[in-house]
């Protein structure tokens, strides 16, 4: 704790003197304080880029997962045909045959981020491939969220607490699962502008300062221009300053802040296409405006309250203005809402409020992994000892209450709720642990080392008493209790030990868990050497070159954007999942006959089916194992696809005992297609599915209107051809 | 002197068409051998020539179809006298005769000496033949092998009057079927046709063996190599292929589980690996493509040479496409060399580093450091040269780049030519870039220390905040 050490001056000066050589570069107390800081943050700075390069040295510079391979290829034409093409760009590769119109429907702010590096490299004449700035651009921003983590955690306790919340998010695996080089997705440059935003609302908020809001203004356009989770802050400092009003901590600052971050943030936020005019329509931006209006009815009452000066004159026109007030708010909100100009709320947003609405409504919402509720083990995973420290931190917060402090206990519990709802709101969660965390370790280890050194200094130099320092005073009130010294020691190295094995898991984690690209898979061969499978780019290379400019791929949406981004191909459906009815006529596709789905294929103008299958190398994620989703969401729009014809007693089986629908449906025959006569482990029959650990059931599968067209090394993918029709005579 | 010059001229003139269309040349013997194992056809044919005229001749007349001269990547001309090689020569230049045979070619070839009336000379010409070897069927299943169809003219064509030759088709493995001669024999894998005796000039008669050849058939349409030179010890390769299998294409789709359960049966014409063989000392090698690195590929290396062994995405069925690049780095002083003008010497190979490959179109750039003078090209086959800028790594004026074009690149080519580019270049650019680095971290220091030592603030207390919090 470099903000800490005004208590030892004398002996390491004299220690210095004894250097002849270093005599030149004595510093004072305050120097020396921030040489230690501003190398401690330089360092972990560093620390927080490199601990995300795994997946390079292990893997290589690649873009990961699924949205990603979208970024990058819009990055991609951002960076060929500039910004006004971009943001006119229609693209008819994807969601054939209904296109997507990409610029009004995608936050640009990653892309433009990620470009305009790219255009400042080179116009230093850095020749760098905007490959590789897409890889490293969220390592990069997540070194600067810890600058930012400083500042926030020096603005709400001390620089020693800044300090602690660098150091704990630079490592803290929540974050870094989104933040790995090669995730170039929006959340990677979101939490930097998210945690900006609110570090510039309060300190605005404590200053009163028009130009911090204002900054923090554009901290929220950033925040809005990069990810939908701005929702998030335009409802979160609402409430923020809801409970700043209630508590009786209404003040000019507050006004001038939150007045200024609100309608210049809202007018710049309307700048970005994809949000447009919601920030005035939407049901989920109302509470924003309802708290303008009423700070400016608290302001119009406190000067009605300065005019009067008669507290009973001033009550009865309290009660009047107030009653006005939220008379005409909530006529207002329900005009609105009646008459359609208030959007209502939209399914993620209700899901967020209740966690099982999207299972009950929206499978498309429910069927993502990472919209799933979060399991206790995972949070474990993510915080490790923050979990323990956050609480701790809130009572260090409780008792220095100040707006600051109020801000972050209001983060912090939202944010952990949201984090239990949604497995990926575990992100946003991250900086409020770390910074509330942060709040315990420093003041925990200040009062312990300063009761350790009062301790040891009384006896030898008791004419220098440590007067102003709380926890001082409070140490040599407490000098008769025994072993406190050797208590303290104790209690130090144990939070040294806690911070060790928090550095220890966080590598861990961020070494085996979440720097592998989930395109190229690797496993342990027999004899211990790593083996790759590297399929998916084996088939999407594959689609790339062989098959015409123009073919059509059908297959299930989580592939449509890496087919886009590597196979260069225009798919039917994709990861924007903007068009639950073309999503649904795929899964119907994929859960009907060969010859009923031949005439959705067709239908569709497919060239090309695509699946993909873990059966020959145990692969978990495939196909079959998201078919059931498939039958979900297409039954959701077409009442002939039932879910209960592919089960057997409700039970999802591949086997024999499977359903016969099952068995002959186009997903099952693509998938197990010459299947049957392929032996995939000793000792096993032939047909041997390692995911389901069954002998599949229909051995003898042709295909009629689809013929095999590719097959990947390890059959993760699949690809047939559909037949052109046959003549009628 | 000056009217001597054009008479001398016409002297040459005259003794071309008469040594073309009088013909006093006969050859005397022809044994041309025709191999056909890989999809490149290599012709080589030993001629003893004979003088049966009364004047000396310097010039001899090869002749071709204009099928074949259309493909033809490069040829080689050694003049042996009693046995012993004498001079080599490739033949680049080649004229179209005026006379009625106009689906001829002819390259002359001037004769290290005269020929001497009633002497008889050796001459072996090495053809290399792309593009002649015609899939038949032109789609096959995964299970079929790949039938290929050569076509050529029996007889050895030249405008000579030829008294003894025999041809023979080297094969590589079994043949389909091929033109019934009375003199022909085969033996094993290799087809003989002749000896004819006693034939005319131009004689045609037509020869088809169609036969199974199941080699890797890669034909690069596109490469791109990119050498970039560094003064301080460096020359960076970049390679760029796009290579299709040329043979039959695949009809039927491909079947995995057949490809794996036996891939010398099915798939027997697919190929799944190339090797390259790169220059000894190649360090820093890469193979990868537009979507990433390919993980599946193998080094060896030793003194003579570099071998990497690159397995590709997918194997290659006939019709199918694949594009990638390779890139590895050598040591400057293998190729640099300093000329007595103070020159700088490159000498490049030309050619692509895969073996057995045929590149459709090949374009070799060649960047020099920033700040290179007086370049010049030196190749002994034609090429469409021209130069641009490249800009790179802390460029300012950009790095010239020598920019040569050509079509139709055999293995040979490798072998037998080398591209010398000359080029001044001072030593003390090499300082530049660093001294540029330097002053950029010496500015930002400066702005830093600027920046401390300013105040930037208008007033020291701000007037607003004690306002606000004298309310308070």
């Amino acid at each position: 704790m470099g903000a800490t050490s005004n208590a030892s001056p004398a002996p390491l000066n004299s220690a210095l003197s004894s250097f002849p050589s270093l005599k030149a570069l004595k510093f004072t107390t305050k120097q020396q304080e921030l040489l230690i800081r501003v190398s401690a943050l330089a360092l972990i700075y560093v620390l927080a880029f490199v601990v995300r390069l795994f997946s390079v040295l292990r893997y290589e510079s690649m873009i990961h997962e699924f949205d990603p391979y979208f970024n990058y290829r819009t990055t991609l034409f951002l960076t060929k045909n500039g910004f006004s093409e971009f943001w006119n760009w229609f693209d008819s590769e994807s969601w054939y045959p209904l296109g997507r119109i990409i610029g009004g429907t995608l936050y640009p702010g990653l892309m433009v981020t990620a470009a305009l590096i790219h255009r400042i490299l080179h116009f230093f004449s850095f020749a760098v491939h905007i490959r590789e700035v897409c890889v490293l651009t969220a390592p990069f921003f997540a070194s600067n969220t810890t600058l930012v983590a400083y500042f926030f955690g020096k603005e709400i306790w001390d620089s020693g607490a800044g300090l602690v919340a660098a150091a704990l998010i630079a490592i803290c695996p929540g974050y870094i699962s989104r933040s790995v080089a090669g995730s170039y997705d929006n959340e990677g440059v979101a939490i930097f502008a998210l945690l900006l935003t609110f570090y510039l609302f309060v300190k605005a908020v404590n200053t009163g300062s028009l130009a911090w809001s204002l900054a923090s203004a554009f901290g929220y356009f950033y925040m809005v221009s990069a990810w939908g989770g701005y929702v998030f802050i335009i409802n979160l400092v609402p409430l923020y300053v809801l409970v700043l009003l209630v508590t009786g901590r209404y003040s000019m600052r507050l006004y001038v802040a939150y007045n200024c971050m609100y309608v210049v943030g809202m007018l710049l936020a309307m700048q970005i296409r994809f949000v447009g005019f919601q920030h005035v329509q939407s049901g989920e931006h109302m509470a924003a405006m309802g708290v303008f209006f009423l700070l400016q009815v608290f302001y119009f009452l406190d000067w009605v309250k300065y005019i009067l000066n008669d507290i009973k004159l001033f009550h009865s026109f309290l009660r009047i203005t107030l009653t006005c007030a939220i008379t005409v708010g909530v006529l207002a909100l329900s005009i609105g809402t009646a008459s359609g100009y208030i959007s209502p709320w939209t399914g993620r947003f209700y899901s967020l409020l209740d966690p099982t609405y999207a299972k009950d409504h929206i499978p498309i919402i429910a069927s993502v992994s990472e919209h799933q509720p979060t399991a206790w083990s995972s949070f474990m995973f993510d915080f490790h000892i923050l979990l323990f420290l956050f609480p701790a931190g809130l009572y260090f917060c409780f008792k220095r209450l100040s707006d600051a402090t109020i801000f972050v206990v209001m983060y912090g519990l939202t944010s952990m709720y949201f984090a239990g709802v949604m497995v990926r709101l575990i992100l946003v969660a991250a900086p409020a642990m770390c910074l509330v965390s942060s709040i315990a370790v420093s003041a925990t280890v200040k009062n312990l080392s300063s009761l350790v050194r009062a301790k040891s200094k009384s006896p030898q130099g008791s004419g220098k008493p440590l007067s102003g320092s709380k926890a001082a005073a409070k140490a040599s009130a407490d000098q008769s209790l025994p072993f406190q010294k050797n208590g303290a020691i104790a209690l130090l190295l144990g939070a040294l030990y806690l911070l060790c094995r928090y550095a220890i898991h966080c590598t861990w984690v961020t070494s085996e868990a979440y720097s592998s690209p989930s395109i190229v898979l690797a496993a342990r061969g027999h004899g211990g050497g790593r083996v790759i499978f590297d399929d998916y780019r084996e088939a999407y290379y594959w689609l790339r070159q062989n098959t015409p400019p123009d073919a059509k791929v059908m297959s299930w949406w989580d592939y449509g954007y890496q087919i886009t981004a590597m196979g260069n191909r225009t798919v039917i459906v994709d990861n924007n999942t903007w068009n639950n009815t073309h999503i649904a006529t795929v899964g119907r596709a994929m859960s009907s006959y060969e010859h009923e789905a031949y005439e959705i294929m067709l239908s569709l103008d497919v060239n090309y089916v695509l699946v993909v299958f873990g059966g020959v190398t145990g692969y978990s994620s495939d196909d079959i194992n998201k078919f059931l989703w498939m039958v979900r969401i297409g039954g959701g729009v077409f009442p002939v696809i039932k879910e209960p014809d592919y089960l057997v007693n409700g039970e999802f089986r591949v086997d024999k005992g499977a359903a016969p629908k099952m068995l002959n449906c186009l997903m099952y025959k693509l998938c197990y297609y010459r299947f049957g006569e392929m032996t995939t482990e000793y000792g096993k029959p032939p047909g041997y599915d390692r995911v389901r650990g069954v002998e599949i059931g229909n051995k003898d599968i042709k295909l009629e209107y689809l013929e095999e067209a590719f097959t990947t090394s390890n059959w993760i993918v699949r690809i047939y051809k559909v037949k052109p029709p046959k003549n009628r005579w | 002197m000056e009217c001597r010059l054009p008479f001398s001229l016409v002297v040459f003139c005259l003794v071309i068409l008469s040594s073309t269309v009088r013909s006093e040349l006969v050859i005397s013997s022809v044994e041309k051998f025709v191999d056909l194992h890989s999809h490149i056809v290599r012709v080589v044919s030993f001629l003893k020539v004979e003088n049966q005229g009364p004047y000396d001749v310097s010039e001899f007349v090869l002749a071709f179809p204009d099928a074949q001269a259309k493909n033809l990547a490069t040829m080689l001309v050694i003049y042996l006298e009693e046995g012993k090689i004498i001079y080599s020569e490739f033949p680049t230049s080649s004229t179209k005769p005026k006379s009625k045979q106009s689906n001829m070619t002819f390259y002359p070839v001037t004769l290290p000496k005269k020929l001497e009336k009633g002497k008889t000379a050796g001459l072996d010409v090495y053809v290399v033949l792309t593009n002649l070897l015609k899939p038949l069927p032109k789609e096959i299943t995964q299970a079929e092998s790949q039938l290929l169809v050569y076509t050529d003219n029996i007889y050895y064509t030249s405008p000579y009057h030829i008294r003894n030759q025999s041809i023979v088709f080297r094969l590589p493995g079994r043949i389909e079927s091929y033109s019934e001669y009375s003199e022909m024999r085969l033996v094993e894998s290799e087809l003989r046709y002749g000896p004819f005796e006693e034939q005319p000039p131009f004689s045609y008669s037509p020869v088809v063996v169609h036969f199974e050849n199941n080699n890797s058939f890669a034909v690069a349409s596109n490469f791109v190599q990119e050498i970039e030179i560094s003064h301080w010890g460096n020359v960076q390769v970049t390679e760029q292929y796009t290579i299709i299998h040329g043979g039959a294409h695949l009809k039927n789709g491909f079947s995995r589980i057949d490809y794996q359960a036996n891939p010398s049966m099915s798939g027997a014409s697919s190929f799944r690996t190339l090797v390259a063989r790169l220059p000894p000392m190649s360090h820093s090698v890469y193979y990868r493509d537009e979507i990433g690195n390919i993980s599946t590929s193998h080094l060896r290396g030793d003194s003579q040479g570099t071998q990497l062994e690159m397995e590709l995405r997918f194997p290659m069925f006939g019709g199918w496409k694949i594009s990638f690049s390779i890139g590895y780095s050598l040591p400057l002083h293998d190729f640099l060399f300093e000329s007595d003008a103070g020159n700088n010497v490159l000498n490049i190979t030309f050619g692509s580093s895969i073996e057995e490959i045929v590149v459709e179109n090949q374009i070799v750039r060649v960047v020099l450091p920033q700040g290179s003078k007086d370049i010049s090209v030196k190749s002994r086959f034609p090429t469409k040269k021209s130069q641009e800028l490249k800009y790179s790594h802390l460029d300012i004026v950009g790095r010239p780049v020598v920019v040569l074009e050509k079509d139709n690149v055999v293995p040979e080519h490798k072998r037998y030519f080398q591209v010398y580019i000359y080029y001044k270049f001072n030593n003390i650019f090499l300082l530049g870039k660093a001294m540029m680095l330097i002053l950029g971290i010496f500015l930002l220091f400066l702005m830093c220390i600027l920046y401390m030592h300013a105040d930037l603030a208008l007033s020291k207390t701000s007037s607003w905040e004690e306002e606000t919090e004298g309310r308070k």
